[in-house]
């Protein structure tokens, strides 16, 4: 059997009879990548250094993607890939390091005026975690929300092709203003960053491809025993 | 237990939110790690919105995961910038000490 990301998901939710295999299959490793995923998140948020709060982050995100992978969302996971371990964390890494803030220490019960955020910032977070869970426990019972099966899902062709059929096609415009976002992002990170530098020596080619003879030349007639004076 | 739901993957997004929430609120380091929070929060909506996508069997949920992938990569670019600049204005990052950004 391929084990395509699609099919593997495929069997898992059509083929009732002889899945026990691969449903413990599934389990294991959604249980491996879901703890690897949320120790590292523990660790990006409680780690001294920056920089390996970055690279926490990197498994994280690495971890994630396997999940998506594995439940067939296979594009996803690749760009997951691509985008964040590729460019924006090691963008965060290139900050942290350019910045030399990686040595500063953590300094959580540092002061007496920090502390006081403390509890408020756990009860905030427990809050809505226990909401999100009770969210998710109204799901239980609505069993006929999975005999939705819109037309869109079509197992006959990839993650890769059936995504890029509708990107291309309903949501063309929406895609071209995420290009326009990414287009004013850039730009404004380049004015952001952009400085002029003072005392450094750049040649101007305008200057010197409008230069003419007459400012550049000057014929003077020299009395005898007397020199000229240049600079003036 | 061995049977692995929606509701596996909505409870890791929302584990994975929570902490991004408290990596915000407790974090008393430098302000690249709430920006790296940041990035924790808008991966676990993104992992919500591909389970169900996935087990809803619409791919509407992918497209719009990808758009959020697209302005997180864009955010990450003007938060660091922002960051860069101010570093080389003050001197710091450090959060109780940032006090000067004006509207």
């Amino acid at each position: 059997m391929e084990i395509d990301g699609r099919m593997f998901w495929q069997q898992i939710l059509r083929l009732t009879t002889h899945t026990d295999k691969l449903m413990i299959a599934h389990s294991i490793f959604f249980y491996t990548f879901s703890l690897i995923a949320v120790i590292s998140a523990i660790m990006v948020t409680v780690s001294k250094n920056t920089v390996h709060s970055v690279f926490f982050l990197i498994l994280d995100f690495i971890s994630i993607s396997c999940l998506f992978i594995m439940i067939g969302a296979e594009f996803l996971g690749m760009i997951m890939l691509i985008v964040y371990v590729g460019a924006v964390a090691v963008l965060f890494l290139f900050v942290v390091m350019m910045l030399n803030v990686a040595q500063q220490k953590n300094q959580w019960f540092g002061s007496e005026e920090s502390s006081k955020h403390i509890p408020i910032g756990l009860i905030i977070s427990t809050l809505i975690f226990i909401e999100l869970i009770i969210v998710i426990g109204g799901w239980k019972y609505k069993p006929d929300l999975f005999d939705i099966n819109n037309s869109t899902n079509n197992f006959s062709l990839s993650n890769t092709h059936s995504l890029g059929q509708i990107l291309y096609t309903d949501y063309i415009h929406v895609f071209q203003l995420s290009g326009m976002i990414l287009l004013v992002s850039m730009i404004g990170a380049i004015v952001l960053t952009f400085r002029k530098r003072v005392g450094v020596k750049k040649q101007s080619y305008l200057k010197q491809i409008s230069r003419e003879r007459s400012e550049g030349v000057e014929v003077l007639k020299v009395e005898t025993n007397k020199g000229v004076k240049i600079d003036d | 237990m061995t049977e692995i739901g929606l509701g596996h993957y909505l409870t890791l997004g929302a584990v994975i939110f929570s902490i991004g929430i408290i990596g915000i609120f407790l974090n008393r380091k430098n302000i690249i790690v709430i920006l790296m929070s940041i990035e924790l929060i808008l991966l676990a909506v993104n992992i919500n919105l591909v389970a169900f996508s996935i087990f809803l069997g619409d791919l509407a949920g992918q497209v719009f995961t990808l758009f959020i992938l697209t302005v997180a990569a864009a955010e990450a670019a003007i938060g660091l910038a922002i960051i860069v600049v101010y570093y080389r204005n003050s001197g710091t990052i450090r959060v109780e000490e940032i006090d000067q950004l004006k509207g």
